[in-house]
């Protein structure tokens, strides 16, 4: 390759990530708003109208308001680490948007460990949520780092599972090829949440609690533990883990949105539908999920912190366990598996 | 192939650098972060080897989980490193001599190690060609057919050494009351009573 060449693929690739984090970052700003709204109607609220119409600039001027006021790094507290920890969680929440397919091919690194890629990825989520709270130095924020720590690792497991059950019925670790796989002329009855329903709900409700997502926003429960890890963080540092925290809530919807809910197929595969952009069924669905996520964070009470490790252990360590053996044996049995087609 | 020789030589740089500062940091809890970004790196010359899916697990199982248990505990040791290192001075002669002779007994083994040229030019599986086999097919295909045995005799080890943790730290203590799920979601309305309690007079 002549070095031209390389400056214009990393040009390339520099402009496609760029339009991919504002587009990105606006979509989660009104997600962010989105959010707020449902959980106001839930409670009989109006939720944010103040700023803009219908309150549609309010996570903007919160934005504003985080980044304008004065972050504040407590005395005790290890300096380079406690900067370094938000940082470290909302650059590792965005970077596993490189892989995540919005339409056919629309990728920016269309990798074929991309489900490993995303798995490894939210798994290193917890250091930032662990340095931040070892960093502060003080007491409530160390309790959160230490909850979260636990809870974290905790939940990765059956999620692991429940991505090997996809990845089984699948044959390939590839995101795209995931999609692919579910296209057939059933359209919505053909994707993988009707055959793998248990395993939609176990990922559902784990996505939440490896997110810290209400009701199992332990590690920040503001009863118990005033906020968590992030008691400490104010302005900017604050608005990093707040920004990390919502990317990585996108990034469970939408991994849930290709391993079971089709991706960017249309969920009904004649004329009509297949001419709408994959793009737009794809954010419909990853927005239905994080309807889902909204609705469970307004009506769910928070979880006590053993009854968070028995679900996780005890019920869906199981369940997630014996669909593994159910879905090897029925692909087997019935010749179905990827590869003796 | 410059950009890859740059790439080779960063990620192998700061993993070397961070395996030092894993044991040059005087805060155990930084060792860790540093032992975690020699992980990280490592994966990122898998990576570069085309090892896609070593590269991923040893993020997801080594960075996802060990070391997560790693820092756990580290972070809630209270041991002093100060005092611990105050005798430094003292046995550092005695270490150096160690680490030499050992130095050298291991160069003088390896050194002199050969992999016979045999051996490597045939392969017990052909390695597939990247174009006609993804690395973690490949894998597969040797691990669960070739290996099969070997496979399931590591995952028998790492049961029995996760049954004994649970066995050494299993408490069955008596007199706690413990919430029951299934007992709770079995009650149903008949089983509560409400009575009417006098005033001053209880039951």
């Amino acid at each position: 390759m002549e070095f031209g060449d390389i400056v214009l693929a990393v040009a390339i690739m520099l402009g496609k990530s760029l339009l991919l984090l504002v587009a990105l970052l606006i979509f989660i700003a009104y997600a962010l708003l989105a959010d707020r709204k449902i959980w106001a109607a839930v409670q009989l609220r109006r939720g944010p109208n103040v700023v803009g119409p219908w309150g549609l600039l309010q996570s903007f001027a919160d934005l504003l308001k985080f980044v304008l006021k004065e972050p504040v790094i407590p005395a005790p507290a290890n300096k380079g680490m406690f900067l370094l920890a938000p940082l470290l969680f909302c650059v590792l929440s965005l970077a596993a948007w490189a892989v995540i397919p919005l339409n056919a091919g629309w990728a920016i690194a269309d990798i074929n460990v991309g489900i490993l890629y995303i798995f490894a990825i939210s798994s290193l989520g917890v250091y930032g949520v662990i340095m931040g709270g070892w960093a502060s130095n003080s007491k409530y924020p160390f309790l959160g780092a230490l909850r979260s720590a636990a809870q974290m690792v905790s939940y990765e497991v059956s999620i692991g599972f429940v991505i090997v059950t996809v990845l089984m019925c699948a044959g390939t670790l590839n995101l795209s090829k995931i999609v692919e796989a579910q296209n057939s002329s059933f359209g919505l009855l053909g994707w993988y949440w009707l055959p793998l329903f248990p395993m939609f709900v176990v990922f559902f409700i784990s996505a939440m609690a490896e997110t810290n997502r209400p009701p199992f926003d332990l590690p920040e429960a503001e009863s118990e533990l005033v906020a968590g890890y992030m008691v400490e963080y104010s302005s900017t540092p604050y608005l990093l883990f707040m920004l990390g925290e919502y990317v990585a809530i996108m990034t469970m919807c939408s991994i849930g949105t290709i391993l079971f809910l089709g991706g960017w197929l249309s969920p009904i595969p004649f004329a009509p539908f297949t001419w709408v952009p994959g793009v737009i069924w794809f954010i419909l669905k990853a927005s239905f999920l994080f309807f889902m996520m909204a609705m469970a964070k307004a009506m769910v009470p928070r979880y006590r912190y053993d009854q968070l490790m028995r679900l996780g252990w005890k019920v869906f360590l199981p369940i997630s366990l014996a669909m593994v053996v159910i879905v090897a044996t029925v692909l087997m049995a019935t010749g179905l598996a990827p590869g003796m087609r | 192939m410059t950009v890859t020789a740059a790439f080779f030589y960063l990620f192998a740089t700061i993993t070397v650098a961070s395996g030092f500062m894993v044991i040059a940091s005087r805060n155990p809890v930084q060792s860790v972060l540093f032992l975690i970004l020699a992980f990280v790196n490592a994966a990122g010359l898998f990576l570069m080897m085309g090892a896609e899916f070593l590269a991923m697990i040893l993020v997801i199982v080594y960075v996802g989980a060990v070391a997560v248990l790693f820092l756990f505990v580290t972070m809630m040791l209270d041991v002093d490193f100060a005092e611990l290192r105050q005798g430094f001075l003292q046995y550092l002669p005695f270490g150096a001599l160690i680490g030499v002779v050992f130095f050298l007994e291991i160069t003088l083994v390896i050194g002199a190690y050969i992999i016979d040229p045999a051996l490597v030019r045939s392969p017990s599986v052909p390695i597939p060609s990247p174009d006609i086999m993804t690395n973690t097919e490949a894998l597969g295909q040797v691990l669960y057919t070739r290996y099969f045995y070997f496979f399931q005799a590591a995952g028998l080890i790492l049961l029995v050494a996760m049954i004994g943790a649970i066995v050494l730290t299993l408490r069955d203590r008596v007199g706690v009351r413990r919430q029951n799920i299934s007992v709770q979601n079995a009650r149903t309305a008949q089983d509560v009573q409400v009575r009417k309690v006098p005033f001053r007079q209880g039951l």
